[in-house]
């Protein structure tokens, strides 16, 4: 249960927010319901610039797609999710991390983490499982995420391995379990807890960031401390970190158990979960391949007859972006793309690519990815009901006048 | 607290708040038989947002497989008589 403090703080933050007169709609992405595009302003939380509000409590902001425009998302601009309301403002002073279950319990403070373990840091996604939810068809019940629930980051702080090895891996550990501060206001709602398989806590791209883009972690994506699961989507990436536990079976919380899964080899994911695996159905594990035209919206207007080039992103689960082809003949054929500057496997990627000088008239533009395992994009969604893993090729039509 | 608790507490220091208020209590659901119901149960953990954003291509069935999720996956304390008039009003009012 909420108490009287969080409450308090809860509303201070609601206060902040800028009042409901005049507020510009938001730029929604093609395809979202009608409830979407009739009610989502854009507005500020507090330290945010305005973006896509889709609910105020839990808050659930999505990023605009013209902050994509570069390869790193500004912290300010970086989308918001939360499952429950209970939000607390953690004071980094107080704030601590254990890790417990092992030979040797720890308790950390955030100047231990930064002190204690070599600061490492890693380039990644972090994309909702359900980033364009609402571009499924038939709609699907959930936060109706546009192209937005997604951003990239450089991100700092202490290897999980390294903390996990100090703590003593208890030889029987299968999967480490993660708590964070923000809770329900309703005590009978689950906590939000997620496991992750030990392989992927070992790894060594997978860390516990105090810093994002060479700042504080922002309060609204987890503040002081989160996980960074690069590759997996941001179900795992648990914010407000406090707590860390290894486990001998599999985790049972309805987050893991019920919630974020999808059916067994309907994706082709090749990150396995098999301890929370069932016959029918597996945890939701890596990003597929993806891109996105963040240059123009769909029926942005150009010059005819000057020249014209379009840009976007691509990313996938750290296979590593292979190539962007881009389709003028809606996907008869296709031509690759000039990629920009690497910034390692678990990164956006830009991509740019020259139309020459259009005439006048309707000009439709598709982007497709293909990630270094031969993954590609898909031409219609795999339908699934909880709408995750939406990775068909977006298509544009400019008005060239 | 209980959620009707809850929420006047949540209106009251909105209130208390002044000029700059919490934009979820400028959040109108249409007018209807139910509204009430929907209001006092479903603002007790979230804003009514969530309606809105999943309006409208929900039929009767799967608003109250949404009431139904409500209650035995998130532990909403509503009965069963109000979550068949939130279901209904979902249906007519968000339906689709």
């Amino acid at each position: 249960m909420m108490d009287r403090r969080s409450l308090l703080a809860g509303a201070a933050g609601l206060a902040t927010m800028r009042a409901s007169a005049a507020l510009a709609m938001a730029p929604v992405s093609p395809g979202v319901p009608a409830g979407v595009v009739d009610n989502a302003p854009l507005e500020a939380l507090p330290g945010k610039k305005p973006l896509i509000k889709l609910s105020y409590r839990p808050p659930n902001f999505e990023t605009p797609v013209e902050y994509f425009r570069d390869a790193i998302t500004p912290n300010d601009a970086f989308f918001v999710r939360y499952h429950l309301a209970d939000i607390p403002q953690v004071d980094a002073a107080k704030w601590s991390l254990k890790i417990g279950g092992g030979a040797n319990p720890l308790t950390l403070t955030l100047d231990d983490l930064k002190r204690d373990y070599p600061a490492v840091e890693v380039t990644a996604v972090c994309q909702c499982s359900g980033n364009r939810r609402g571009l499924s068809q038939p709609h699907v019940p959930g936060v109706e995420w546009g192209y937005g629930a997604m951003g990239n980051a450089r991100w700092k702080g202490a290897r999980l391995k390294d903390i996990l090895e100090k703590a003593g891996v208890p030889k029987e550990a299968i999967e480490i379990v993660f708590r964070g501060a923000d809770g329900a206001v309703n005590p009978k709602t689950p906590n939000f807890v997620k496991s992750l398989p030990i392989w992927k806590a070992l790894d060594e791209n997978t860390i516990v960031a105090y810093e994002m883009n060479g700042a504080p972690l922002p309060h609204w994506n987890g503040f002081p401390a989160r996980l960074i699961a690069p590759g997996w989507t941001a179900t795992y990436w648990m914010k407000h970190i406090t707590e860390i536990s290894f486990s001998d079976k599999p985790f049972d919380g309805f987050w893991m158990k019920s919630a974020y899964r999808v059916p067994l080899g309907l994706f082709p994911s090749t990150d396995r979960f098999i301890s929370q695996e069932t016959p029918a159905n597996t945890p939701i594990t890596e990003m597929m391949v993806n891109s996105l035209i963040t240059s123009h919206a769909d029926g942005a207007k150009a010059r005819a007859g000057a020249s014209l080039s379009i840009g976007g992103v691509a990313w996938d689960s750290g296979r590593g972006v292979a190539r962007v082809e881009v389709s003028t003949d809606d996907g008869k054929s296709w031509r690759e793309a000039t990629l920009g500057p690497d910034l390692g496997r678990f990164s956006f990627r830009t991509f740019s690519f020259a139309l020459g000088k259009p005439r006048r008239g309707k000009l439709s533009v598709m982007a497709r990815a293909t990630n270094k395992a031969g993954q590609t994009q898909v031409s219609t969604a795999i339908f699934n009901p909880p709408g995750y893993h939406h990775n068909v090729i977006q298509k544009i039509t400019l008005d060239i006048a | 607290m209980n959620h009707s608790r809850l929420i006047v507490a949540a209106l009251a220091l909105g209130l208390a708040g002044a000029a700059a208020r919490a934009d979820e209590f400028a959040i109108k659901l249409k007018p209807g038989e139910g509204v009430d119901t929907v209001q006092n149960n479903c603002a007790a953990c979230h804003s009514l947002d969530y309606v809105l954003m999943n309006s409208p291509f929900m039929d009767a069935k799967t608003w109250t497989a949404e009431v139904t999720k409500m209650k035995a996956a998130f532990g909403a304390d509503i009965n069963d008589t109000d979550a068949k008039v939130i279901a209904d009003y979902l249906t007519k009012n968000y339906g689709g």
